[in-house]
């Protein structure tokens, strides 16, 4: 058991750490510049990382940052899609071409399986909701389905598809956690067959992108905790810092704790990565049930423990604190998690 | 042990309904049970619907103009505007400053503000916290100086809620920096029209702008506008408290608001079927069902025996944290039924283009209602302050 960073992750961490320290606006090609994007990626993809714990290190940092990213959805989605389907990474990794993957649906809600985007003839018609990063792309990754019924995970098939093609609607609007989403629809709209068969790269992308978002919101979490033990020593009320109160210094000794939960959970889906699906996705669920349960504990108890200050747009807390909560609407919600735990348990 | 209602309580309650019925524009209520947020005229215009009814202060004396409901009638009245989405009534000037002109106030100062307040010619807000004086209210600094036939007041007060609207302003000052730090308060009525008054607001976590910070720069103040006597405003302040607290358990929006998480759930598909059906949700939402359902008959015990004229003592905190947790737990499934849904946002404070969004569940903007209800614990006195309260009456006499 060894539980250090490799001296290359810590060096990873470090340099992300100072550059996103003093980062503001649009800054996707510092990012590449700085090597973020290639570490989400393996060497034979023509980057330097892409196992669970590089996703792990290179996600907790983002979170840190008082600053919404979307790596996971332009960056770490599309690539792991695209080397599986053997395409070219190099533009995505160099941070030239941004991508997304128009997946969601309104009755998958958190299901993988559930497509009822027709595609015939490379031809795509459907409805696609909440896709992130979608404004920002230059091409996006769209699922559709060839044959089976709606819930088959075979019959599965992603296309590219330019973002000015013809029939393609996007209507964008700002997300809750910070960053941008669209509604993006399809009629009679051509795309460049990516794959036919694509369940399991999907799976896997997703899969991926599970742990990263627990990593991230760890890294947000971390910082809110932090931020609540600065308050509580320095706000006074009634003649003393209001963390000489026991009733408040309990709950925080409570957060500290379930962080420290979340982080051996983060941990533990980062080791299982690479793992068969079944076994992954099982110790995934089980991260990512921690991590909602958790985050909405600690999005609401910040909050609480700073009182009305905590919930100003102007204190970073609640920027914070809303990243955390709406974690939980991604990838797959608490309950999802824990209903699939129980369903790979058997 | 009766748990229904009197003939002459179901009566009441079905005038209630036929009036709801008659007078709330669907649009308005669409907009409350959406939690959008409303303009002043929006405000205005239902307000003057109830007090054209007579309705519009439910706790105030027939001869200033209320309704003189005692605690089980105005308990019917609130829970079914609740379930119908009305727009609550503006507590400022009705529920608060209007008890504290009753009990406190010269005859002059009633007959002035009272009727002001009900025709909405005035427009309440509270000056109360501050910066440094939150839970711990009497830390207080904001001063005020006797110059003659008027106060000068300098200082800063914050959360001011839709003090936007507001004309006039109550302020907890100090008039006395020597004494004991509950004994230099006094209560001024201040227009916010004054010279020397600046309003900004504060955005809050889900965009909205409803609360602001008030600065105050040598603000003249007539007397007149004293409540009561000099440095005896804590006294005030906390009568005025305790008016606060009514309908503190919420019942009625803890109603509506599961609703509402019924019918999201009844929308949203999961595997081809109603979320509702999930057993897992169902369970979420069967376990706060439960615990409203015994929340309301705790609320009811209460508030029946302030009906018979025993005022609601300590138990209110009780009612308070209870009720919060309750109604936070259902904005909480509300934003858990809707899913990847509840990320799509428009914020007033923050989105300038306000693009209508997506809203498939008809729900309106769960998410930030969820943090914007966050509040329900923090103000009207923390639940930790509540604890508080309760712990010490409870303890009363250990040492």
């Amino acid at each position: 058991m060894n539980f250090e960073l490799t001296e290359e992750r810590q060096m990873l961490q470090d340099t992300l750490r100072r550059f996103l320290s003093g980062a503001t606006g649009d800054v996707w090609h510092d990012l590449a510049e700085l090597g973020v994007i290639g570490a989400l990626f393996g060497e034979d993809a023509g980057g330097f990382g892409g196992t669970g714990f590089d996703l792990a290190v290179v996600f907790e940092e983002l979170g840190r940052a008082d600053l919404v990213l979307p790596l996971i959805d332009a960056a770490l989605i599309p690539g792991r899609l695209m080397v599986a389907a053997g395409a070219d990474v190099a533009p995505l990794i160099a941070g030239t071409e941004r991508f997304a993957f128009a997946h969601s649906e309104l009755g998958a809600r958190y299901d993988l399986n559930w497509v009822e985007t027709r595609a015939k003839d490379n031809r795509l018609t459907g409805e696609k909701t909440t896709v992130f990063a979608a404004e920002d792309a230059d091409t996006l990754l769209v699922s559709a389905r060839l044959s089976g019924a709606v819930d088959d995970q075979q019959g599965i098939g992603v296309w590219q598809v330019a973002k000015d093609a013809p029939g393609l609607t996007m209507r964008s609007y700002e997300l809750a956690q910070g960053g941008r989403g669209a509604e993006v629809s399809l009629n009679d709209t051509p795309g460049t067959p990516l794959m036919t068969q694509a369940y399991d790269a999907i799976a896997d992308a997703m899969a991926a992108a599970t742990l990263s978002q627990c990593a991230e919101t760890l890294g947000a979490m971390d910082v809110a905790v932090e931020m609540t033990r600065d308050y509580l020593g320095t706000r006074r009320q009634f003649g003393r810092p209001i963390g000489t109160f026991q009733a408040l210094s309990h709950r925080l000794v409570d957060l500290m704790m379930e962080l420290e939960q979340v982080r051996s959970a983060v941990i533990l889906g980062a080791g299982h990565l690479e793992n068969p699906p079944a076994e992954r996705d099982r110790i995934l669920s089980a991260t990512k049930n921690i991590m909602g349960r958790v985050g909405r504990l600690v999005a609401e108890d910040t909050i609480q423990l700073h009182g009305g200050i905590g919930m100003t747009h102007e204190y970073a807390l609640s920027r914070y604190a809303k990243r955390i909560a709406m974690a939980d609407h991604r990838f797959g919600d608490t309950d999802h998690h824990l209903e699939q735990f129980i369903a790979l348990s058997r | 042990m009766d748990l229904s209602l009197s003939a002459d309580d179901k009566a009441f309650r079905a005038e209630v309904r036929a009036f709801l019925d008659e007078n709330l524009p669907a649009e308005l209520a669409d907009k409350v049970r959406r939690s959008q947020s409303l303009s002043k005229q929006e405000h205005d215009f239902w307000h003057t619907k109830l007090n054209d009814r007579g309705w519009l202060a439910p706790n105030w004396p027939k001869k200033f103009g209320g309704a003189e409901w005692d605690a089980v009638q105005r308990n019917i009245f609130e829970d079914e505007c609740a379930l119908a989405y009305a727009p609550r009534i503006v507590p400022f000037g009705l529920s608060m400053l209007g008890p504290v002109l009753q009990k406190f106030g010269s005859e002059a100062q009633q007959n002035y503000w009272l009727p002001r307040i009900l025709s909405g010619e005035d427009w309440w807000c509270q000056g109360y916290s501050e910066p440094g004086a939150g839970s711990d209210l009497a830390a207080l600094k904001t001063r005020a100086v006797r110059d003659g036939d008027h106060y000068v007041v300098n200082g800063q007060k914050t959360w001011t809620t839709l003090g936007q609207h507001a004309n006039m302003i109550f302020c907890l000052v100090r008039t006395d920096p020597t004494a004991k730090k509950q004994e230099g308060i006094s209560f001024l009525l201040i227009n916010m029209n004054s010279p020397g008054i600046e309003v900004r607001p504060i955005t809050l976590i889900d965009g909205g702008a409803e609360v602001n910070e008030v600065w105050f720069t040598d603000v003249r103040v007539p007397v007149e506008n004293l409540v009561g006597e000099e440095n005896k405003g804590w006294t005030y302040a906390k009568f005025l408290l305790t008016h606060e607290r009514t309908n503190i358990a919420g019942v009625g929006f803890s109603r509506a608001g599961l609703a509402m998480v019924k019918r999201i759930a009844g929308r949203a598909q999961a595997r081809g079927r109603p979320l509702l059906d999930n057993p897992h949700f169902a369970a979420r939402v069967a376990q706060v069902e439960i615990d409203l359902m015994a929340m309301a008959v705790t609320n009811l015990r209460i508030v029946s025996k302030a009906a018979k004229g025993q005022a609601p003592g300590a138990e209110s905190s009780l009612l308070k944290i209870k009720g919060t947790q309750i109604r936070q737990e259902i904005t909480d499934l509300a934003r858990r039924a809707a899913g990847p849904q509840a990320m799509p946002f428009a914020s007033e404070g923050l989105d300038g283009t306000n693009t209508p969004l997506p809203d498939p569940y008809d729900a309106g903007g769960v998410a930030a209602s969820y943090f914007n209800n966050r509040k329900l614990s923090i103000f009207g006195g923390s639940n930790e302050i509540q604890r508080e309260i309760y712990a010490k009456h409870l303890m009363k006499g250990a040492s």
